[in-house]
């Protein structure tokens, strides 16, 4: 498993408290996604969440509820629904807990 | 791509469960014998998975009254309300409930489903907030895909989870709508319902309790979970269906809100469908005055539910969380499922196979449905057949009885 973390945000987070790291974020999505991985293939930013892992549609919304509550945010239905990607799931994260 | 193409997951576990032989989803009752027996597969089958909790689909006095309304206003009313206009007996249906609830509104629509559907999705619009719990009825589900509003799940039965996402709101404009349950029906478990009240207080939201499967089964008169826990002025929408301890189909949404008449041209599923036949609305009338008149068959249906409940966890299996009128049995996996629901239909008993994705958290269940008719002999015997075949198929942990591999 590859966690994507260029650095930089960590800088940022030193900066201002209150700015969650992106690593940190991907870092708990991938927590979350681990038992779903096919095979070697790791989890990594542009992994198709629905399609290149074994996790059902429910699984994912159950998945949600845990991250809004790590991060304390919501995330509605309808935003979870454009969701594809592991790298769109810690914009969105990171987007609602910056908006906080 | 072809039209079916993405449906492929499904259709492969959909193969796998008729591979057991029959199919699940699929079967036929020969003969409907009374609320507790049909001729399935030329057997005479015990009932036990109908959502027919107090066996008024026999009663003779509702089948009376619905022969009688065909007789005098013919077969259905061929249109909508607003299209064909209501029948006497829609609105007096409408009114009964109404009155049996102690609120001053009440619509009634075909099916429970286009109630939860309708209302929901017409209540919470954009601007709005909608927070549902992650257990909901598809219905529900639905609701909030044809919805503008915002749609936020929270943990089920777990009214500090509901809490952490309405304070999240803050201060953001926008009614808060929420959707809880009063049984929920893969488990049979209920609602805290008290403490989410006093959450959805907190923060000034609205409550909307379907009570489709708690209707006649709760609450000193039988009004559901929100008499039971003593809130029910504090639910501003009941919604409910008249397809299980009624005995027929339709459903209802009760409220005190004066302007909810509004809904009679804003909720589509309301409009855009045939209103029910005479001969439903007077079973539905007449199976109302039986479930005033007859409180003892709300005991009769929880010493029932006792019997099932208590006899299974005694043998070893594993249930949902309390007693209700829906028991759940849990079984380590969809094909164990699939084959233990399979030997109980062979051994002449009728029970619901539930697998995910119908499912919350992925479990497998047999689903049983307790009727308040049901007799102690009935549940007993059922008891030893699912209590012998948990034992072939391994399910329930006596080694000696074990057959490895082994289905009836």
């Amino acid at each position: 498993m590859i966690v994507e973390n260029d650095g930089m945000t960590d800088t940022i987070d030193l900066r201002r408290e209150s700015t969650l790291a992106r690593g940190e974020v991907m870092g708990e999505i991938c927590h979350h996604l681990l038992p779903y991985q096919t095979g070697e293939k790791p989890i990594v930013g542009d992994t198709v969440i629905a399609k290149d892992l074994t996790i059902d549609s429910l699984a994912i919304m159950d998945m949600v509820m845990e991250l809004e509550d790590r991060f304390d945010i919501s995330i509605p239905m309808n935003v979870v629904a454009e969701i594809h990607t592991v790298d769109q799931l810690a914009d969105t994260i990171l987007k609602l807990h910056a908006r906080r | 791509m072809g039209l079916f193409d993405r449906h492929a997951g499904l259709l492969e576990a959909y193969r796998d469960v008729r591979t057991t032989g029959y199919d699940p989803f699929q079967i036929r009752m020969e003969r409907v014998l009374s609320p507790t027996e049909a001729i399935i597969n030329g057997k005479k089958t015990l009932l036990v998975g109908t959502n027919n909790y107090f066996g008024l689909t026999f009663d003779e006095s509702c089948k009376e009254a619905a022969i009688e309304a065909i007789r005098a206003e013919g077969t259905g009313t061929t249109g909508s309300r607003i299209a064909n206009g209501s029948y006497n007996e829609h609105v007096a249906l409408e009114q009964e409930i109404a009155e049996f609830y102690g609120k001053k509104h009440c619509m009634v629509f075909t099916t429970g489903y286009q109630a939860n559907l309708g209302v929901i999705s017409t209540l919470a619009g954009e601007g709005d907030f909608l927070l549902i719990d992650a257990d909901s009825h598809a219905s529900i589900y639905d609701a909030c895909k044809m919805t503008q509003a915002e749609v936020v799940r929270f943990k089920h039965n777990d009214p500090s989870s509901l809490d952490a996402r309405l304070r999240r709101l803050g201060d953001r404009p926008g009614n808060r709508v929420v959707v809880l349950e009063g049984i929920y029906s893969m488990l049979g478990d209920s609602a805290p319902l008290r403490e989410f009240v006093d959450v959805c207080k907190k923060y000034g939201a609205y409550v909307l309790i379907d009570e489709a499967h708690s209707l006649g089964a709760l609450g000193e008169t039988g009004r559901g979970l929100c008499e039971s826990t003593g809130v029910l002025d504090d639910c501003h929408f009941i919604v409910g269906t008249f397809s299980k301890t009624l005995g027929a189909i339709g459903g209802y949404c009760v409220s005190d809100d004066p302007d909810f008449d509004i809904l009679r041209v804003t909720v589509r599923s309301y409009m855009f469908t045939a209103s029910l036949p005479p001969s439903i609305v007077a079973s539905v009338r007449q199976a109302l005055r039986v479930v005033k008149a007859k409180p003892e068959l709300r005991k009769q249906l929880w010493d029932n539910v006792a019997t099932l409940y208590d006899g299974l966890a005694a043998k070893g299996f594993k249930l949902g969380p309390e007693h209700g009128p829906v028991v759940g049995v849990h079984l380590p996996d969809r094909m164990l499922a699939i084959g233990f629901w399979r030997a109980m239909l062979d051994a002449g008993i009728y029970v619901n196979v539930a697998v995910p994705p119908a499912t919350p958290n992925g479990v497998s269940l047999l689903r049983c449905s307790v009727c308040a008719v049901h007799t102690a002999e009935q549940l007993e015997h059922m008891i030893e057949v699912m209590t012998g075949i948990g034992r072939q198929l391994g399910v329930l942990g006596d080694p000696k009885l074990r057959v490895v591999g082994g289905t009836r």
